[in-house]
């Protein structure tokens, strides 16, 4: 057991930085975690002995992650949803606030943010990232060419492209 | 920019961002970008946000981990605390008759609850003490460390508890129930008082769990941890202690 604990331990570190950055708090991020910990444990018989424990330990903290958005555990934007939740008019205040990378994080939608995030910040292979989101690649690729552009268009105090069609 | 003036698909720029095509595409996206300075902003921009994310968040890897985190934590959810705190208020009502009669539960029950009644029966007598909280002052820290090091046989250091709002006022030895135990006293700036309790002498060596107990009005920390057992008391909130605790627990294995 002691060598399992150790497995698993090490990944703590790179799954706190992940939570920290899909969730943008501490205690949310902890909470994430600390979940996923718990998740992880409970099935730890399911693990293959010798298979990628960090694929397998983030698609498990992609399930909770999940799991506490439709709990409400967590206020996220979806893909399906964002246009509402992206202000039409952004004020002064809005552009600053937007050039911050974190905030601007905070408002992809979440399933652009967790390709990009596992992508840019915890730098995994695309197919890794099909692995963990349980997603085909050209999905993948898909939200990472969205998300990065969004990210982009958030960054420079842009209004999104879907509303810029709108109008 | 549609699509169909591009030669090359938009998955290889994001390859070329993420460092992940071989060197003659590389090469070749390198030649199409010069002739494309929006996508080559685009470019930029993405890496851009690759290098400040891990600017941002990099830091997080050396946080040091919560208390909770840690796996000896893990077996204490399983445990359900509540059990706990129940057994410990039946065994306050009942005595020691209570434990001997609980002959099946008795190896179930944990080994460490008659070190965590000495942790907070000696917190409770001496937190309120105004003239003699401790036997050795802070300011004695180093005679503290030697003289108590040698009545428990291995070496007992006070953690430092400042970056939680707590200093060391000083410590006592203790008639522990398998030798001599050690108690430090703590002081935040509202003179709120907690202890932290040693004995090298675990009841039960294969129990590393970090749990939590309620003595009336002290709650206690107790755990394991390299030959030792730990119980810090306090009358505070849970999460409070808890905040303490996991400074103790960081200090000790710096």
């Amino acid at each position: 057991m002691e060598s399992m604990n150790a497995i698993i331990t090490e990944q703590i570190p790179r799954l706190r930085r992940y939570a920290r950055a899909l969730t943008g708090d501490r205690a949310s991020a902890d909470d994430l975690v600390q979940d996923t910990l718990e998740r992880a444990w409970g099935k730890l018989h399911l693990w293959r002995r010798g298979s990628d424990m960090r694929a397998w330990m983030f698609s498990i903290m992609h399930n909770t992650f999940i799991n506490h958005i439709r709990k409400n555990q967590l206020v996220t934007v979806s893909m399906d949803d964002d246009a509402l939740e992206v202000p039409t008019r952004a004020t002064q205040e809005d552009f600053l606030e937007m050039r911050d990378l974190a905030s601007a994080i905070g408002k992809l939608p979440y399933e652009y943010r967790e390709v990009v995030l596992l992508i840019g910040l915890e730098q995994m292979s695309y197919e890794e990232a099909a692995q963990v989101l349980a997603i085909p690649m050209g999905t993948v690729m898909s939200r990472l060419s969205r998300g990065r552009d969004r990210l982009r268009a958030l960054m420079a105090g842009e209004s999104t492209p879907a509303l810029r069609s709108v109008k | 920019m549609s699509k169909q003036t591009k030669p090359l698909g938009e998955d290889d720029l994001h390859a070329y961002v993420d460092g992940r095509l071989d060197a003659v595409r590389r090469a070749e996206v390198e030649v199409w970008l010069l002739s494309n300075p929006s996508a080559a902003a685009r470019v930029a921009a993405y890496r851009q946000q690759n290098d400040m994310m891990q600017a941002l968040f990099n830091p997080v890897l050396n946080e040091p981990l919560p208390l909770q985190m840690y796996p000896q934590a893990r077996r204490r959810s399983f445990m359900q605390p509540l059990r706990y705190a129940a057994m410990v208020g039946g065994m306050v009502l009942s005595g020691l008759i209570g434990w001997s009669l609980h002959g099946a539960e008795k190896n179930k029950q944990p080994p460490m609850l008659a070190m965590v009644r000495q942790a907070a029966l000696a917190h409770a007598v001496y937190t309120p003490e105004m003239q003699h909280p401790v036997e050795v002052g802070k300011e004695q820290e180093q005679h503290l460390v030697k003289w108590l090091s040698k009545r428990l046989g291995s070496t007992v250091k006070p953690p430092h508890l400042g970056s939680v709002g707590y200093e060391l006022m000083g410590g006592r030895l203790l008639p522990g129930n398998q030798g001599p135990a050690a108690q430090f006293m703590y002081q935040d700036a509202r003179g709120l008082r907690l202890t932290l309790y040693l004995s090298n002498k675990p009841a039960d060596k294969g129990e590393a769990a970090f749990r939590y107990a309620q003595e009336g009005k002290i709650g206690v920390f107790y755990w394991i941890d390299d030959g030792m057992s730990y119980a810090l008391s306090g009358e505070m909130e849970k999460p409070d202690l808890l905040r303490v605790a996991n400074a103790v627990y960081q200090e000790l294995n710096h």
